[in-house]
């Protein structure tokens, strides 16, 4: 399905969509959204843009194969599970905050970077089966 | 805190299976972490079932969150002994896969992949929540999938498509159950159910919602009417596969159903009479079918469901003893039945096959394995004073003070049947003079491989055959360990103080 | 309101199990996948619905006055339909390999190794 509209409004679609994940991700605390749904909307744009410019466009757009990052992701969110283990003597899973809210981005916790690791687990899961899934058709 | 190390094992296994998936690419450095990380596992969980044999039952809330509002994590002496055996069996089952799983499965992340479903089996023995149990669930079902297609043969293929089916279908019934007993009771804490549940008026529409459980974790024990996706998957994968299967999936299903019967379930004289029904049946079936099978995994598989049926029945019969019984029997099949499965690896391995009638003279040719192979096959059947005869003897024990003949007839033919089975499978297999069998080309003999290699698979077998034979000699510590289990598990206000009011 | 979401589980559990109880793999799955969506209309209607009442104490208040919207079947619904995303898209690749090692799709024929032996 290569058509010059679909072409050419994935070009700007993707970026804006990548954008929009990463705000659904940092909102996701107190507010509606969150790692998962954020990286099943960027997910979303790199399908898009496979849709309309073929898979080996996405995957060269991509540099490396999705799956890798899924162990990124998987640690991150360890690592930012675990901390509070190692912080404050609490049990896993429990929130750890910075003193401050940063500018941007509000306040900062342990929670943050667990739904960052999520983000990359879910841009990395799907991707990877959805590659796999179009590669076997 | 010193309640952090009730996670420990299974922030262990994930941490492992996050470090093989960065290690994708490089089958050898997997194999050498697969197997420490094992180690550090097997260390872990005895450091956890030390520190609850001296402490009692320790519980956590994660993210801090007050009991039935957070996830807790519970490890009494049960979960705590269930962790152990499944870090002994984990570990003797990566050694072997390492040496005999082929290279191109390794290739696609098998050992990760085992990691993920050691961690699954670990959560499911630790959680204290029934909603969690059932993601559990779904982390070890979809970690095995994975395990049973790894690799793509024609059998395999057909074999998963039934476990598949009929696992995911146990999954939906348990998630219905789980759904209703939100509904009646409000709260998906064990410990707050068993309070809510035994307040309800309507005692109707809780025996249905046991039921539902009773229905979902039947399937995944292997319990009579709903076994029959077993014996139809379990011998397609590789033998490791088969062997961490049969040792630890199905006990699985008969930890959820002891745990959801002692805690929440309590007290109901008609599910007493399912439950014994169905065991007895589990066991005479499970008996017919070894009886009528010629390779020898299907007997092995069938022989699962039969002595399923033991647990089941300790279970039913819910005295201290009998459940002490339940306990044991399930502590010792876990070790043997891994066992069992490693060795038909081995016997295939030797011979290039799995059927009785083309093998033969094993005793002849390998005197020494044979002798090593005979301890799992022995403690199987109960031959005193090896591992089997001891729980066996409780819970005949135990139906007797009931006055269940029926029964004691079910425990007694399903002995015999064993007994007659694995007597079969000696003579068969060991002591028959074997028929000249051709030589399959490419194929990679026991005698052809390296020391090393042959070293990889011995080593476990010879592992578990210790622990067998400590379960049947040591039968002293076990029997007071299922014990201490089981008075923990009959006083379910105590499990309730510790969760609730730590 | 829950009289209609009701009768929509059970339509979805029956033509669920009928679907499973076809030949067709590819029915299999589709009745696995309405069982699913059963399961997950049940534990939202279990968990007691209320309309536009989300569960957020009020400012001036300590606790909850008035009936809430119960958070738990949400997440717990949630939580079912990540895993069966998983799941699905699992099964969808299995029956694509093994229709194309078996070359069939009918159940009855995938018995290669199940007789007698």
């Amino acid at each position: 399905m290569k058509t010059i509209i679909l072409k050419t409004a994935s070009d700007y679609l993707l970026p804006l969509l990548l954008l929009f994940s990463v705000f659904i991700l940092l909102r996701g605390h107190y507010l509606p959204g969150g790692g998962f749904v954020g990286g099943l909307i960027a997910s979303i744009a790199f399908v898009l843009h496979a849709f309309a410019n073929g898979l080996e466009e996405t995957k060269h757009l991509l540099r490396i194969h999705p799956g890798y990052l899924m162990p990124v992701g998987l640690i991150i969110a360890f690592i930012a599970a675990i901390s509070p283990i190692f912080i404050s003597n609490l049990p896993f899973m429990t929130g750890e905050w910075f003193a401050d809210p940063l500018p941007v981005i509000g306040m900062v916790g342990s929670a943050l970077f667990f739904d960052t690791g999520v983000y990359i687990v879910v841009v990395g899961v799907s991707l990877t089966i959805i590659f796999t899934i179009t590669e076997s058709a | 805190m010193i309640q952090h190390i009730v996670l420990y094992p299974i922030l262990v296994q994930l941490f492992f299976a996050i470090v093989l998936l960065f290690f994708w690419n490089s089958v050898k450095a997997q194999k050498s972490i697969s197997i420490f990380g094992n180690i550090v596992a097997l260390i872990v969980s005895v450091w956890l079932f030390i520190t609850i044999w001296q402490e009692g039952t320790l519980t956590i809330q994660t993210g801090n969150w007050e009991a039935p509002f957070g996830i807790t994590f519970v490890a009494d002496t049960f979960a705590a002994t269930l962790v152990l055996l499944t870090a002994i069996s984990g570990f003797a089952v990566s050694i072997f896969s390492v040496g005999t799983i082929l290279r191109a499965r390794l290739k696609f992340g098998f050992l990760p992949i085992l990691h993920f479903l050691l961690l699954g089996l670990n959560g499911a023995f630790l959680t204290g929540d029934i909603f969690n149990l059932y993601v559990w669930f779904e982390i070890i079902i979809i970690s095995s999938f994975v395990l049973i297609t790894i690799g793509g043969e024609k059998k395999q293929l057909e074999g998963a498509i039934k476990y598949f089916t009929l696992n995911i279908l146990a999954s939906m019934i348990f998630l219905t159950a789980i759904a209703v007993l939100y509904g009646l009771a409000g709260t998906l804490n064990m410990a707050d159910l068993a309070i809510k549940v035994a307040e309800i008026e309507n005692r109707g529409l809780v025996e249905i919602t046991a039921i539902l459980f009773f229905i979902g974790f039947g399937i995944k024990a292997g319990l009579f009417p709903l076994y029959f996706w077993l014996p139809a998957s379990y011998h397609t994968p590789p033998p490791a596969v088969m062997a961490i299967f049969g040792g630890l999936l199905t006990k699985v299903g008969v930890y959820a159903l002891i745990r959801v019967f002692t805690v929440i379930f309590v007290g109901e004289d008609f599910l007493e009479l399912i439950i014994l029904s169905v065991a007895g049946l589990t066991l005479v079936s499970g008996g017919i079918g070894a009886l009528v099978h010629n390779n020898i995994v299907k007997v092995f598989s069938y022989l699962i469901i039969c002595h399923i049926g033991y647990m089941i029945l300790g279970l039913g019969l819910y005295t201290e003893a009998a459940i002490a019984g339940a306990i044991f029997y399930l502590i010792h099949d876990i070790v043997v039945k891994t066992n069992l499965f490693m060795m038909s690896g081995l016997i295939y391995r030797i011979k290039g096959t799995f059927s009785m009638r083309d093998l033969g003279g094993l005793y002849n040719n390998n005197p020494l394995l044979s002798l090593i192979m005979i301890i799992p096959l022995m403690s199987l059947v109960g031959i005193p004073p090896l591992s089997g005869f001891w729980p066996k003897l409780a819970l005949i024990t135990e139906s007797f003070n009931a006055n269940n003949y029926w029964l004691i007839g079910a425990v007694l033919f399903a002995t015999f049947i064993t007994l007659f089975v694995i007597a079969r499978l000696w003579t068969e297999v060991f002591w028959k003079e074997g028929p000249k069998l051709k030589r399959i080309a490419n194929f990679r003999y026991f005698s052809l491989l390296s020391k090393h290699q042959k070293r990889q698979m011995i080593v476990p077998i010879v592992f578990l055959a210790f622990i067998s034979l400590y379960i049947g000699f040591g039968a002293e510590h076990i029997q007071r360990l299922s014990i201490r289990i089981a008075q923990e598990l009959l006083d379910n206000q105590a499990y309730i103080n510790a969760v609730l009011k730590p | 309101m829950e009289f209609l979401l009701a009768v929509v589980t059970g339509l979805l559990y029956a033509a669920g199990l009928y679907m499973m109880l076809r030949r067709s793999l590819v029915k299999l799955i589709i009745g696995l996948i309405l069982i699913g969506n059963g399961a997950n209309i049940l534990i939202f209607l279990l968990g007691r619905i209320t309309k536009g009442l989300p569960p957020i104490i009020p400012e001036e208040s300590k606790v909850f006055i008035e009936a809430y919207a119960d958070p738990v079947p949400q997440a717990l619904i949630l939580t079912a339909i990540v895993i069966s995303f998983g799941l699905q898209s699992f099964a969808i690749v299995l029956i694509k390999r093994a229709f194309k090692v078996v070359r069939t799709d009918d159940l009855d024929q995938m018995n290669s190794i199940d007789p007698y032996s």
